[in-house]
């Protein structure tokens, strides 16, 4: 196996590790959270459960990216990577959604659990407690737009 | 254990939160005509073991043991529960010490404090076994002792056994890690300072009692603050108003229950910041704080209705509310 497949595959390793122990994090967080409030007030179940499933999204995002390298590195289609140039290429299209996502997730995590706190109190701000997390996500799609047309452009 | 430990606990507390009082129910309490009325109110809030004949005082009760059974089943850390139980730990050690020397024993003297209630206390000060008292107790306790013993010097007795009680306070808030805890015990160490600096001034003490009596904090200059109350009020009120207690003073000028309200309504201003705060403890020591500020203003409430007082006058001596 050349230097550059093995390039290729740690980018598109990081970009599902990195933004999966981020979400994990963030919906680990939320869910305590969530079961927090659900514990005093269980009509809030559904309200909380969308809150903690945000921060999971980024793991998504990632897995998405490592679909795409995989499937144009000759793993599960395309050519394999000759070069060493050419791995590094795919590393470097993959680390925009490894670590906004990671960081994006953790901090995603965070507002939800503050959103919850929202919920908890004013229910009937849900809404406005969505908005807040949501927020937080505009980055990490502008990561996986990024690592996405990098990641076809090589 | 990390701030992050406690988001399932601060969550459960917003949940509570919304049940706890607000000035508006307080305001519609200091209104009604009897106890009876209040009682209903709060039993329709949750209050209370939900039976019709509850009196006032069984009531409250119910409410600490729930507030403390909460705080239990949330497992927050003792080192930040145990400073706030420091009052009614040397509250003990001044009543068993008391009762000891004077063999006065009079009905529902003890709080209920882990490992130190009553009978524990007792023992402690029959033998003389300060060893078994927590280390931040002992010099106090040895020291308190003696001077009733040989004096029969209650007041002295009380003035060593608070001091050794804001100290203790003052240092394990701020070892407790907790922002909060480090500036309710400043706050209140302050709170306390400046009304016995006011006792003291209207009662003539001279300036070594107040140097005994008050502990320094990082809120005050407790050496300058007693040298004025040693001169008169009106050094007194200077002192206050030109270090950041100018309400303080005009509380004090007021009444001494805008003065008392004052005080309790200032250690709801260091917690008022929890109610946004989502992951550490504080928010539920906040909480702690916030039911215990009910409870005491609810049986404000109570005595206040049942010896006939009118709406203003009870206005005037309920507290500022968390929820």
């Amino acid at each position: 196996m050349s230097m550059g497949m093995v390039f290729a595959l740690m980018g598109a390793a990081l970009a599902t590790a990195l933004p999966g122990v981020g979400s994990a994090w963030g919906v680990g967080m939320a869910g305590q959270a969530a079961a927090g409030v659900v514990s005093e007030d269980p009509d809030q179940f559904a309200k909380v459960l969308l809150l903690q499933l945000l921060p999971g999204t980024q793991g998504i995002y990632g897995l998405l990216v490592t679909f795409i390298t995989l499937s144009q590195i000759g793993i599960l289609g395309g050519d394999p990577v000759q070069d060493t140039a050419t791995g590094m290429l795919y590393l470097f299209a993959c680390l925009p959604i490894a670590i906004v996502g990671l960081i994006s997730a953790y901090h995603q995590g965070r507002t939800s659990v503050a959103s919850i706190g929202l919920v908890a109190k004013k229910p009937d701000q849900f809404g406005k407690a969505m908005l807040f997390p949501a927020m937080v996500e505009t980055y990490a799609i502008l990561a996986l737009l990024i690592s996405i047309l990098a990641v076809n452009g090589i | 254990m990390s701030d992050t430990q406690y988001i399932y606990a601060v969550a459960r507390i917003r949940v509570k939160e919304k049940s706890l009082l607000s000035d508006a129910d307080v305001r519609s309490m200091a209104a009604m005509k009897s106890v009876r009325e209040v009682l209903a109110f709060l039993s329709d809030r949750g209050w209370g073991n939900g039976e019709t004949d509850q009196t006032g005082d069984d009531m409250l009760a119910d409410e600490e043991a729930k507030t403390a059974a909460l705080m239990k089943e949330l497992k927050v850390d003792p080192k930040i529960f145990d400073v706030l139980a420091y009052p009614q730990l040397y509250h003990n050690l001044k009543a068993a010490i008391k009762e000891n020397i004077s063999s006065d024993t009079p009905d529902h003297l003890y709080y209920a404090v882990d490992g130190y209630g009553e009978k524990e206390m007792r023992r402690i000060v029959a033998e003389k076994d300060w060893k078994a008292l927590p280390e931040h107790m002992q010099e106090a306790a040895a020291r308190a002792f003696d001077v009733m013993l040989t004096n029969q010097d209650g007041q002295r007795c009380d003035v060593i056994i608070d001091r050794a009680c804001l100290d203790a306070s003052i240092r394990a808030g701020r070892k407790s890690g907790s922002a909060l805890l480090r500036e309710y015990e400043e706050s209140t160490t302050a709170v306390t300072d400046i009304k016995i600096a006011v006792r003291a001034q209207r009662t003539g003490k001279d300036q070594s009692f107040l140097k005994e009596a008050l502990a320094p904090c990082q809120q005050l200059n407790v050496r300058a603050m007693a040298e004025a109350a040693a001169k008169d009020e009106a050094s007194l009120m200077e002192y206050l108003e030109g270090h950041g207690f100018a309400e303080a003073a005009e509380a004090m000028k007021d009444s001494p229950s805008a003065f008392e309200r004052w005080c309790d309504n200032r250690v709801i201003d260091t917690i008022m910041p929890q109610k946004t705060n989502s992951v550490s403890a504080d928010p539920v020591v906040a909480f702690y704080l916030a039911r215990e500020n009910e409870i005491r203003t609810v049986r404000i409430i109570l005595t206040a209705i049942a010896n006939g007082f009118t709406e203003d006058d009870i206005l005037e001596r309920v507290r500022k509310m968390y929820g």
